[in-house]
């Protein structure tokens, strides 16, 4: 009798068990199927347009003159990946040398102060950040080396300070996670704190670290409202750092209250190519880093 | 042999309000191995930590007293830190290869120390594991990870690491405190080659370890100095009865 209780008992807890098990399932899957939802709404709106006037001027074509038909989304594209470069060159050093001055060279109680204000960055709405580049960057830039002020370099600088507490704050984390002993084993030789960064705890916390910039390059290539407010949006190649530039997040942005037909489909197509470049970049990024960590 | 390399006179070390070595007084001489025993928290890692000053790591570190290490006190303010500690390799309890080859964690030290050039660093490189004696087992593989060796074999490569910045003092804290036997012995096997150039202080929780191998031994108590002397004479007539008492296991 007693051991007939203790059986239905514990089929109880596997049922329950079961329960929970498929519960979670099913909420992990319907985040999942968000990103199915919207890669197959995209795919199939997008696409048919791209083949309709060929793959090749779509992506290689240098003009976007959506009245006419003319959908060529070469200059976007360029766009897009300068302004991303641009953040990157002026986000990683800065977000690296803070990360390192905060993990290394600065007391637990700086760090303690630094660290949520960084961190803070991360919630200021980009529309505030697109407003201080017109307001203080742009002018200064048309002043200072010409050109309309809204161009490439003025949205790096912009996208390069909002990669800022991404970079960090995860470069930081990883950081302190590397073992005490390495630091203390490598000081024991010898080295000064600053060998000790570069030869020791930058190998052995490589991995955050590229994921840090991976982020952080996500942020900036889909990065929409600041670019738009700073970058000038010159559907053209930019011929200089002074030029404006448009890219294919603003591309959408900008167009899609009005369009309509396939201009419409073009704006979706925009979108399926910031999809491939985005998961191209990150497979790239994803495959170096897992890679590096293997060969030591 | 009676040349004193290491003097230590009055030392304590504190850190904060907390005083973790009780004005010690004890000298090393060159080329022999001291041994230090003592039950856990006497301060014998401490005591390792002050010679080479990576207490000075740690928040709120203060000193009083001398150390003075070939004529030198290393607590006077113009004592170039980087270079005390290319002086006095240590070697800790746990061995941490750093997360690269073999060979890179053996050229690392030397690396830092300026050393360049592939021919020279191959060089520093196998002396210096075969000093560690490990060159042997590892030589046909130089170029696969230092954390894929054995517990033992990562030991010794951390010696082998040491020995390649050309150290003139070897200190050890409990390195074989989780080894097999046989690694164990290898190690001390080494550092019985090794005593010839180096003068070597051996911190060890195994008080046969410090009878096996260590010339002289120090026993240490409550960050405090309670007895050093010849480690014959310390293990059959020690002058306190603190040292007997811990030696038969009564404590600690």
């Amino acid at each position: 009798m007693a051991m007939k209780t203790k059986k239905r008992g514990k089929n109880r807890l596997e049922r329950n068990d079961r329960l929970v098990r498929l519960a979670l399932l099913v909420i992990a899957f319907s985040a999942v199927s968000v990103l199915l939802v919207i890669t197959v709404f995209i795919v199939q709106q997008g696409t048919p347009i791209m083949f309709k006037y060929g793959l090749k001027s779509f992506l290689a074509g240098g003009n976007w003159y959506p009245s006419e038909k003319v959908f060529g989304l070469w200059p976007m594209i360029v766009g897009s990946l300068f302004v991303t470069a641009g953040a990157l060159v002026i986000g990683v050093p800065f977000g690296l040398a803070c990360a390192i001055v905060l993990t290394e060279f600065s007391s637990k109680n700086v760090r303690r102060v630094i660290k949520p204000i960084v961190e803070l960055l991360a919630g200021i709405p980009s529309v505030v950040y697109g407003f201080m580049g017109v307001i203080i960057l742009v002018p200064f830039i048309r002043q200072t080396f010409g050109g309309p002020g809204l161009s490439v370099l003025a949205a790096s600088i912009v996208l390069g300070i909002m990669i800022l507490p991404t970079i960090i704050s995860i470069s930081v984390d990883s950081l302190q996670a590397v073992p005490p002993s390495y630091r203390e084993g490598s000081i024991a030789l010898g080295a000064t704190r600053w060998q000790t960064v570069k030869m020791v705890l930058f190998p052995a916390a490589r991995s955050g670290i590229i994921a840090s910039i991976i982020l952080g390059m996500g942020r900036a290539i889909g990065e929409t409202m600041a670019t738009i407010m700073i970058a000038g949006n010159a559907a053209e190649i930019p011929r200089s750092l002074l030029a404006p530039v448009r890219t294919l997040t603003s591309n959408i942005a900008l167009e899609m209250s009005y369009a309509t037909g396939e201009h419409r489909e073009a704006l979706f197509a925009t979108g399926v190519i910031l999809f491939i470049i985005i998961m191209v970049l990150n497979t790239v990024a994803n495959a170096t880093s897992s890679r590096r960590r293997r060969q030591p | 042999m009676t040349d004193v390399a290491i003097r230590v006179r009055g030392f304590s070390q504190f850190f904060g309000a907390v005083q973790k070595l009780n004005a010690l007084d004890l000298d090393v001489r060159r080329n022999e191995i001291l041994g230090i025993i003592g039950p856990a928290r006497s301060g014998k890692s401490t005591f390792l930590c002050a010679l080479n000053r990576l207490n000075d790591l740690v928040r709120g570190s203060r000193v009083e007293g001398t150390i003075t290490i070939d004529g030198r006190d290393i607590y006077e303010p113009d004592v170039d830190v980087i270079e005390l500690r290319r002086k006095l390799g240590m070697v800790f309890a746990t061995p941490v290869p750093l997360p690269r080859s073999i060979f890179e964690n053996v050229a690392f030290g030397a690396r830092m120390a300026g050393l360049k050039g592939r021919a020279r660093l191959d060089a520093v490189v196998r002396d210096s594991l075969e000093r560690g004696g490990l060159w042997e087992e590892v030589k046909d593989r130089l170029e696969t990870s230092g954390l894929k060796l054995s517990g033992g074999q990562q030991q010794r490569l951390c010696l082998a690491r040491i020995l390649a910045v050309k150290p003139e003092y070897i200190l050890l804290d409990e390195p074989t405190s989780g080894l097999d036997p046989i690694s164990t012995m290898k190690i001390e096997d080494s550092l019985r080659k090794l005593k010839k150039d180096y003068t070597i202080i051996l911190v060890t929780n195994n008080t046969k370890q410090a009878a096996r191998v260590a010339d002289r031994t120090a026993f240490f108590l409550n960050g405090g100095l309670v007895e050093a002397g010849p480690t014959a004479d310390i293990f059959t007539a020690p002058q306190d009865k603190r040292t007997d008492d811990y030696l038969r296991g009564r404590f600690g």
